[in-house]
This record gives C-alpha cells, structure tokens and sequence, in this order.
C-alpha cells in the first residue's frame, strides 16, 4: 500500500505549492509500469484529503502505456511488462515511457486572474 | 495529520535508539519543511496562472478572455510524486559520501532472512569493518536486539502503519545512530517485495535476499524490485537438497529482468558462500573511497 505515502506526497505537494487555497481538481500522471495502481491511489486520496485544501477535490489520472524500442531492429512498440521483448527475438529493449508518476496540474477552485502580468 | 497539509507519511514511525533504549521525539524533516515554507514565502514559485499558448491572440478576443478565465485557475505543476523523498534521499546518500560510508538498503520479503544474513555478515565483518544498523518493521524491537547482540549498534525504526521505509526515516535514525567515517550501514528495510522498491533511501545500493523456499519465479513475479536491485543474494542453499527449487532457472529470471544483476548463493544458517558476500562488500568500500558508486536508479550521478 505505498499509494497511500504517495496520495499523502500529492496532497502535501499541492497544498504547499498552492499556498492553502482550496483545490477543485488535481491531474496526475501515471504509468502503467510505474507499480502504481490508479484504483488504490483513488481510494487513499479520498482518506487522506480529508480535512485539507484538497477535501472533496477530483483526482484525475492519466494513464500512460509503456512503450520500447529495440535497439537491434529499431521498432517502437508497447510492452506490459518491465523486461520487453520485441518481435524480432531480442531481449535488448529500451524503455521510453510507462514509468511515469508525475503531478501535472491542479485547478484551483477560485480563479485566478493575474490581469497585469498575462502578456 | 500535519495541520498545513494533512500529510502523514513517517509522522508515525517510531524510532528507538536500541544503544539506549531511547524513543527519539524529533519532528520529521518535513514538518521542518513546513516551517521554512511559512518563514520563506517569497523564496517559492507563487501558483501562476497557466496561460502557455495564449499569446498570439490580441488581448481584446472575448474567446480569448474566456478561455483565459477557464484556464487562468489550473496550475500547472509537472513534478514528481517522488520529488519530496528523492530530494531527502540524495541528502543521504551526500551525508554518506561525505563520511566515506558504504550504506546497504537490505530489502526482501517477510522470511526470507535478512535478519539472519545481517547477523552473520556483522559477525564476519567487525573486525575488519565498523558496523551500524537501521533496522526497520512495522512493529517490536526484536531484530534491533537481535543486531545488538551481534555486537553492532542499532537504530529501530518502527513504521506503524507503513509498509516501507522512507528517505526522511533515514535521515532522523543517522544522528542517532552516529555511524563512524569509512563504516558500513546496513539498512533492513521492513520485510515487503513491492513497496521499498519505490523510495530511495540514499543507499548505494538495494541488496535483495530471496531464499529458496519461495519458489524460482519471484524475480518475474515482483519485476520491480529485481529490477531496482544491484545485487540478488539468494538465501538458505543449505535447503536445496530437500527442495524442487531450480537455481540456474531462478538466476536466468533474475537476469531477465534486470540484466545487470549481480547474483551470489549462500546460507545464513552454514556460512556457505558468506565469503564471497565479505569480498563484495569491502570491494563496495573500496570504491567508496574512490567516489560514489555509479548504477543504482535514480541515484545522483
């Protein structure tokens, strides 16, 4: 159950970041090779948001596919396990994505509007 | 629950110096951290609207206004969810730099005999190598006193709750634990094949025991924690002859999934192979001196 240390480091993150102010929503990254499940994370958010500036927010989860290319014939393709074996037989793979376990964004419930400072 | 964030990862673990039998009552570092945000406001990036991409429209598009007004309350952040615990674990991993310190995070599932293999190796090494211990469990004393015992000064963390030990548990058993310059620790970290493979501590390197009794296919069962380990010590091989455990086929999984994998065999119980282990260990020491040990994910370069 390390979702709920990490639900705890996102709720942690943005209160700091956003200074206190309530949030709406926060946007996360995860993938699908991370060892992360997005069900337990959604499950802990709830418990430990309680009583924070992130009570009651919406966690969205943007899942992302592990991908590799193989670095003997060159083809890019999606893998669901940590060690990818390509088509070709090789086992010397490079992993490009599906490791993810990124905050990428929240919403903060009043908007706010920096009028003198947008360009 | 921390009042500023409501954030409780370590707030709970319990630490015991097992020297004195002390309870430590330090805040964990990142309680300090809260304070040094409310001290130090100005130091840190203000939420900023998020208005990329916006700028090429006049400012007197309605569409853009509107648009402006919808995004102007999403900030974006692009952190890790890691970023707290990797910031504390590269403090460590310098605070051990500094001191010409060989740190060992010693991970494995419940069983499979870390403890055991601890004692041995602390046994083995003292009069060669000082010796200090951060023992971690969700709950007792038990192994602490059983690494007392063994003749190396110990710290207990006791996680509660947790399932892992975290960078900033660590870093609040060092001062305790007062390990000497060119020592070796020995972090057990609580018995769990998932979890620990996430949080860097600050080590130079995951060592994980497997014992035979747990069946050849772990490795591809719980990829990642193979996959974050430098090297693999497979456990009680004095057991082999009583067991259907295929070793080379075991290996050849490990390798699988973490190609670079050092692997050695060896019994806690015998001593079988412990010299092969000592011989790793002071090689690691040796490279110390030399600079940081290159190789581990998400160490500093």
């Amino acid at each position: 159950m390390h979702e709920l240390a990490l639900a705890q480091s996102v709720v942690e993150a943005v209160a700091t970041h956003a200074n206190g102010r309530k949030i709406r929503r926060v946007k996360l990254e995860i993938g699908k090779l991370a060892c992360v499940m997005p069900d337990a994370l959604l499950f802990c958010f709830d418990a430990v948001t309680a009583g924070t500036p992130l009570e009651g927010a919406a966690l969205e989860i943007l899942e992302i596919e592990g991908q590799a290319r193989c670095r003997t014939c060159g083809e890019i393709f999606v893998t669901e396990t940590l060690w990818a074996i390509c088509r070709c037989g090789s086992q010397d793979c490079e992993r490009l994505s599906g490791s993810e376990l990124n905050i990428k964004e929240y919403e903060l419930c009043t908007a706010l509007l920096f009028e003198g400072s947008a360009p | 629950m921390c009042a500023t964030c409501g954030c409780q990862d370590g707030a709970d673990a319990k630490i015991i110096n097992i020297e004195t039998g002390k309870a430590l009552s330090e805040p964990p570092a990142h309680h300090q951290h809260h304070q040094h945000h409310q001290h130090h406001h100005h130091d840190h990036a203000e939420p900023h609207p998020h208005s990329h991409g916006h700028h090429h429209h006049s400012p007197d598009d309605v569409s853009d206004r509107r648009e402006r007004a919808q995004s102007a309350s999403t900030v974006r952040l692009e952190q890790s969810l890691l970023e707290k615990n990797d910031a504390i674990a590269a403090r460590n991993r310098a605070w051990f730099a500094g001191r010409e310190i060989l740190a060992l995070n010693l991970v494995s599932s419940p069983g499979a005999g870390k403890t055991a293999v601890l004692e041995r190796t602390l046994r083995g090494l003292q009069k060669t190598q000082p010796c200090f211990v951060i023992e971690g469990d969700q709950a007792t004393s038990n192994d602490g006193e059983r690494i007392k015992n063994a003749g190396a000064p110990a710290v207990q963390i006791n996680t509660g709750s947790g399932c892992h030990l975290d960078a900033s548990m660590v870093a609040r058993a060092l001062p305790a634990l007062k390990p000497s310059f060119r020592s070796l620790v020995m972090i057990e970290n609580v018995g769990n094949l998932v979890c620990p493979a996430l949080f860097d501590l600050g080590e130079h390197a995951k060592v994980l025991i497997l014992s035979v009794t747990e069946g050849e296919d772990k490795p591809v069962k719980y990829p990642h924690m193979f996959e974050a380990a430098r090297l693999l010590l497979i456990n009680k091989i004095d057991l082999l002859p009583y067991l259907a455990f295929d070793l080379d086929r075991c290996m050849a999984y490990a390798r699988q999934v973490n190609p670079c994998i050092e692997i050695l065999a060896l019994s806690a119980a015998t001593g079988e192979g412990f010299e092969a282990w000592h011989a790793w260990i002071s090689n690691a020491s040796s490279n110390m001196a030399d600079g940081p040990l290159q190789g581990h994910l998400g160490a500093a370069p």
